[in-house]
């Protein structure tokens, strides 16, 4: 490739081909006038070795478990196990859920990742005001330990990894995770599974936040601290840009906003006294699978290459698997349709796809119906046997990242990264991510993204299948999942019982040395332990910490 | 004429606000008022909202599945207060079959994924102001 005789002869023949195609455009315009991606990035008519003058294999891509770990994390990847197989889900009483778990699992499903109701990730009991309409409806209803018992009912915790979507009041249902394991006599490091624990997004993004910035900064390197010495083979945050994407980032964007959260959590930890290689290993990632195919798996390297650069020259960690990006993906929700649902099956192939291209660690398909409702038990089936059919049929997994190479996609992949590394440079400039969100910088970056998506999408100049070209009169599905409204009266019965029933003097004992731990600088694991063991409830533990740190006022911004 | 006003709102908890902050732009532009509460906001807050901005229109956008409780609750808010000339309406996941309730209890009109603004828009000109 480097001859610079054959590099000459290349040089003529594109040159000649400049000339056809001027030709050829005279009579057949092209379909647009430019090709552009939505991260901004132009789209050539062509790539071709010219294209890669001055590449360094090795140091751009190296082999697969090497650094920088653009093509794999792991020197084998897919070839010594699939991804993990991971549908989220959660909805109504933990025993409903419970039930779906057993049917996933059962499927072939072999990680599990918890949905929790929107009054469970912001630490409201099924009993408060705000929490009325809302309880069990997007995801399980979590009062108190006696709710996750029965959630793992029958799942022994050393036989599955768990994935639990939650932030705020992380350090409680991860206690109550824990209090479960005991009971099952498994020893912590037995244990294996994510906690979400990712607050910056949640104000920027996901909406789900409770207490400002700086006290849900300590929340989580708290956990990071006592996993680290308790829990040794749980990832203790999930750095997620998926919510980022939703809310209607670009590719771009979604790489430049979640690394910069991730470097706002590595600074934290280290200001609270940890070292980068103790926690660095089991930092995680979750990235969002959207519609543009190639530049989606060129997101995924990118992301690969910037963290282990970041990691290594920012934080000068030492221990490879500290400069590691592993991630899960989920297929794009904001990219499904309610027009003709089931388009929805091919657009989450396609992105599921990409994302294995892209060397994921384990994977969500989102299911049919989901412009349209909670998915039903036929719809995740569906999406669970796409994964299937991705591993077991297609093929594409017998090699390691197969599309490396390829003129365009090397490019890309450099694109996205350097796109992503001035908006990290904005960043630092503004202070960091924390100082960022709190100045509205990314919410507005990322508002000005989705309402430019839909103005494409109205305009027609970007085509949804169904939704704005090929549209047809259509009947609704008719057979969505329905959450059974009486959940909330039986979780609020349930409350009302286990007040009346527990030791409440050891409760009101459990939160006070809660309260003064937080007054202080200890670590809040253990009195959040001991505080769920006691049977206090989600509601009571956020509520003390409450009184103590205060709540997050969003800034308004529109 | 002054401006058509129009509040934007998230009751409940639900923090998805793609929506309801791309509609809030388009009407912008369409030169309305939009006014945007932010996130978790109780009807209660909903209603005097509207009352102290003045609004003709109240937007609401629920993705979470409690619109059956949320939504009636701000038309009965507004019953109790006497108010009968704001145009209400809903957006989000709202399965079909909860449309001809929630239009029962007042609610002008509900929109789902994939409606253009430019269908929110001409509702609001040719509705507003009505009752």
């Amino acid at each position: 490739m480097c001859d610079p005789q054959k590099m000459a002869s290349l040089k003529e023949a594109v040159a000649k081909y400049d000339e056809k195609v001027a030709k050829v455009l005279q009579k057949i315009p092209e379909r647009k006038k430019d090709f552009v991606n939505t991260s901004g990035i132009p789209v050539n008519r062509v790539y071709t070795p010219l294209d890669m003058e001055g590449f360094d294999y090795l140091k751009q891509l190296g082999l697969p478990g090497q650094y920088p770990y653009t093509r794999a994390v792991q020197p084998t990847a897919y070839r010594g196990r699939y991804w993990t197989m991971r549908q989220y889900a959660g909805f109504g009483s933990a025993e409903e859920t419970n039930e779906r778990y057993h049917f996933l699992l059962k499927s072939g499903q072999t990680g599990l990742s918890v949905a929790f109701d929107l009054p469970t990730q912001i630490g409201f009991d099924s009993d408060h005001p705000l929490a009325q309409g809302e309880v069990g409806k997007v995801g399980v209803s979590i009062d108190s330990l006696w709710d996750m018992e029965r959630l793992f009912q029958g799942i022994p915790l050393d036989q599955v990894s768990t994935s639990m979507t939650i932030n705020s009041p992380c350090a409680v249902l991860l206690a109550m995770y824990l209090a479960i394991a005991e009971k099952q006599g498994i020893s912590f490091d037995k244990l294996r599974g994510t906690v979400q624990n990712d607050i910056l997004k949640e104000y920027s993004s996901r909406g789900t936040y409770i207490f400002p910035p700086r006290p849900s900064m300590r929340l989580i390197t708290d956990i990071f601290a006592f996993c680290t010495s308790d829990v040794p083979q749980w990832n203790t945050i999930s750095i997620s840009g998926y919510h980022i994407r939703e809310a209607g980032s670009t590719a771009v964007q979604e790489v430049a906003f979640t690394l910069a959260n991730g470097i706002a959590y590595v600074d934290a930890a280290i200001k609270a006294g940890l070292k980068v290689d103790e926690f660095g290993p089991r930092l995680s990632f979750f990235f969002n699978s959207h519609l543009d195919f190639l530049e989606e798996v060129a997101k995924f390297r990118a992301a690969r290459r910037l963290w282990a650069e970041i990691m290594k020259e920012r934080f000068g960690a030492q221990d490879p698997r500290s400069l590691m990006l592993r991630f899960h993906t989920q297929t794009a929700g904001c990219s499904l349709t309610a027009q003709q649902p089931l388009n929805n099956i091919m657009r989450t192939a396609f992105q599921a796809l990409s994302a294995v291209l892209g060397g994921t660690q384990s994977l969500h398909t989102n299911s049919f119906d989901e412009a349209l409702a909670l998915p039903s038990e036929t719809a995740v089936q569906v999406a669970l046997r796409t994964q299937q059919v991705i591993a077991y049929e297609t093929a594409v997994a017998d090699t390691v990242d197969p599309l490396a190479g390829s003129y365009y996609l090397e490019n890309l992949t450099d694109q996205v990264e350097a796109k992503a590394q001035q908006y990290i440079d904005q960043i630092d400039r503004l202070g960091g991510a924390v100082a960022a969100i709190e100045q509205g910088f990314v919410q507005k970056e990322i508002g000005a993204a989705a309402y430019r998506y839909q103005q494409e999408i109205e305009a027609g100049s970007r085509v949804v299948v169904g939704l704005n070209k090929f549209q047809v009169k259509e009947e609704r599905p008719t057979d969505l999942l329905k959450v059974d409204p009486a959940v909330g009266d039986r979780q609020v019965a349930r409350l009302k019982e286990l007040k009346s029933t527990r030791d409440n003097a050891a409760v009101k004992q459990a939160l006070a040395e809660l309260k003064k731990a937080a007054e202080g600088d200890a670590n809040l694991m253990p009195p959040i332990l001991k505080a769920v063991k006691a049977l206090a409830t989600l509601g009571e533990i956020c509520d003390t910490l409450r009184a103590v740190f205060g709540e997050y006022e969003a800034p308004a911004l529109v | 004429m002054r401006k058509i006003r129009v509040l934007a709102a998230k009751p409940g908890l639900d923090g998805h606000d793609r929506g309801i902050k791309v509609i809030c732009a388009a009407l912008r532009d369409s030169g309305m008022e939009v006014i945007y509460t932010g996130l978790r906001q109780t009807p209660e807050q909903i209603v005097a909202a509207a009352i102290q901005e003045d609004a003709d229109v109240i937007a609401m956008s629920v993705l979470s599945g409690a619109h059956n409780y949320l939504f009636p609750k701000v038309m009965e808010l507004l019953k109790d207060k006497g108010i009968k000339d704001v145009l209400v309406m809903g957006g989000g996941i709202i399965p079909d079959e909860d449309v001809d309730p929630l239009k029962e209890a007042g609610i002008a009109a509900i929109f789902g994924p994939g409606t253009d603004t430019k269908d929110i828009i001409g509702f609001i000109q040719e509705n507003v102001r009505k009752q």
